[in-house]
């Protein structure tokens, strides 16, 4: 159910919440999936992001989210002589991901040095997002809470060692879910939390012998 | 928040809280946030409004189509308002802060970017008029977002899930509930302001040129804070509206639900889809759009692909 600040805000660069705030927190999400700003990215715009993205600023929106800018950062205007400047390649293109797929999707290929990612998300409406596909594997993401994203071996005990590590430090677990490629093969966990995760915390996880990535989204307003 | 105005006023009055004290207290339980950060934060948020008020008001800058930018400056400056100057001032103030969404400028989406006119207009206009200070306006603000939450819950407050009823319609129940709150109404004298409200926009349809958050939504936010006052001013009279405010909010959920998707934010219908809605269309750059407009003024399945979003 709504936050108040949900219904009275966010405070945003104009003109669309879905368009242009929902836009610029996708491009921010994709740039905390691969520890910031990335070198290259390739951008895909489905429904109704093709079809009236451009007069909505949609495209400077998810550029200036993957530079690491919020909606409310008035250099989203001019996030694409930003992105020149701080050598950001970016393509965009039309797509059609298909009848299911919400007419406000994006799918973002982003890669910084060694690391990659590919997202799917749309922005469901007053700038509210959800992400729902990360490097193939299903998740269901808001942004609302501080996230960790972890890429993991499926072996036992994983969770049961997550768990306990946020729990030793104070940290309430809102939801957590857990989709594996196959049995014995890699899992994606993805847990929302109802407080900030620090980020030696992020590198205690890192350096569990299990896991192969760990990211962290912060709260998204 | 709340699932319906209802159980709002059964969970003040079990408390023994006001309407704005039992918003504070399901966000405190929500958030962890402390009474203090959230009325900061509104604090912050109402500077915003301002903010972009005094932006809209301080060039003649066009949007790219030039449908806006201007229009609200040249309003203010017109000689001789009809009403006298606060009934203008709700004109300009919407207008202003829509103009400042179009070329990308800093507003508060309240509920939406497309209405975030509609609050700021009614209730800084109000606080002049009235004397409120911006304490009590944060109050208000928090009327507002009750009302707000309930009717996400129970219909919605986009127009791609329920045409500009749900967007202008929302923010102008909002603007109506925090203005009878703060001029001393009873809790159901503030849900007959909300009732009083969106009765009188049931079905408005989201059909903006060009898919553009500008034309209607600029004019739309302007006269749907006078709606607001209005609602407001009969609402504190004791003026009562026979269907009860969860029911004619069940109906704005209905109706957006039933309403033909090209009506709903699509630019596929209405004023988007006239000869000369197109003509802006191809003018401002959107082939694909002007492209599935032609066939046939949008067939459903057509349409279909593009909303609700």
């Amino acid at each position: 159910m709504a936050n108040l600040f949900d219904i009275l805000g966010p405070s945003m660069v104009g003109p669309s919440s879905s368009h242009t705030a929902g836009a610029c927190r996708l491009g921010f999400v994709a740039q905390s999936l691969i520890g910031g700003r990335p070198e290259r990215a390739t951008i895909e715009l489905h429904g109704s992001f093709a079809m009236t993205g451009e007069g909505h600023g949609t495209k400077r929106a998810i550029i200036g989210g993957l530079l690491g800018m919020r909606p409310d950062d008035p250099g989203l205007r001019d996030s694409l002589a930003r992105a020149a400047e701080e050598g950001l390649e970016y393509t965009f293109a039309s797509v059609d991901l298909g009848e299911s797929a919400h007419p406000n999707t994006t799918r973002i290929r982003a890669v910084r040095g060694e690391v990659e990612t590919l997202m799917t998300g749309c922005s469901v409406g007053g700038g509210r997002i959800l992400v729902q596909d990360i490097d193939g594997m299903p998740v269901a993401l808001s942004g609302s809470l501080p996230t960790v994203v972890l890429v993991a071996d499926d072996v036992p005990g994983t969770i049961a060692e997550i768990t306990g590590l946020l729990s030793s430090r104070g940290i309430n677990l809102a939801t957590m879910r857990v989709d594996r490629t196959g049995r014995g093969e890699r899992a994606l966990m993805t847990i929302e939390a109802d407080a900030d995760i620090p980020a030696d915390l992020e590198a205690e996880l890192a350096a569990l012998p299990w896991a192969h990535r760990v990211r962290t989204i912060g709260r998204l307003d | 928040m709340f699932a319906s105005f209802e159980e709002w006023c059964r969970r003040a009055e079990e408390a023994d809280l006001t309407l704005p004290a039992t918003v504070i207290a399901r966000e405190r339980h929500n958030t962890d946030a402390t009474e203090e950060a959230i009325r900061a934060r509104i604090l912050q948020t109402l500077d915003v409004m301002r903010a972009a008020i005094a932006d809209g008001l301080s060039t003649d800058e066009q949007s790219p189509t030039r449908m806006t930018g201007g229009r609200a400056r040249r309003l203010d400056a017109a000689d001789d308002p009809l009403l006298g100057k606060p009934f203008r001032d709700l004109l300009v103030r919407a207008i202003a802060t829509l103009e400042v969404n179009a070329r990308m400028g800093l507003i508060v989406a309240a509920p939406t970017a497309g209405a975030a006119g509609i609050v700021p207009s009614v209730l800084l206009t109000m606080a002049e008029t009235r004397g409120w200070s911006d304490d009590r306006l944060v109050d208000g603000m928090l009327v507002a977002g009750g009302v707000g939450a309930i009717i996400a819950h129970r219909a919605s407050l986009a127009g791609a899930g329920g045409g500009c009823q749900a967007e202008t319609g929302s923010a102008a129940a909002m603007a109506a509930a925090a203005v009878t709150w703060l001029e001393g109404g009873t809790p159901a004298q503030v849900g007959q302001a909300v009732a009083l409200t969106v009765q009188g926009m049931l079905g408005l349809i989201c059909d903006p040129v060009a898919g553009l958050v500008e034309i209607p939504c600029a004019y739309r936010n302007a006269t749907a804070a006078v709606q607001a006052v209005a609602a407001a001013e009969m609402a504190l009279a004791g003026l009562d509206f026979p269907i009860p405010v969860d029911e004619v909010l069940d109906v704005m959920g209905e109706v957006g639900r039933k309403m033909d998707v090209r009506y709903r934010e699509t630019a596929l219908g209405g004023l988007a889809t006239t000869p000369t809605g197109q003509r802006i269309a191809e003018e401002a750059g959107m082939p694909e759009l002007v492209a599935l407009q032609r066939k046939g003024g949008a067939r459903g399945e057509d349409a279909a692909r593009l909303g609700p979003s």
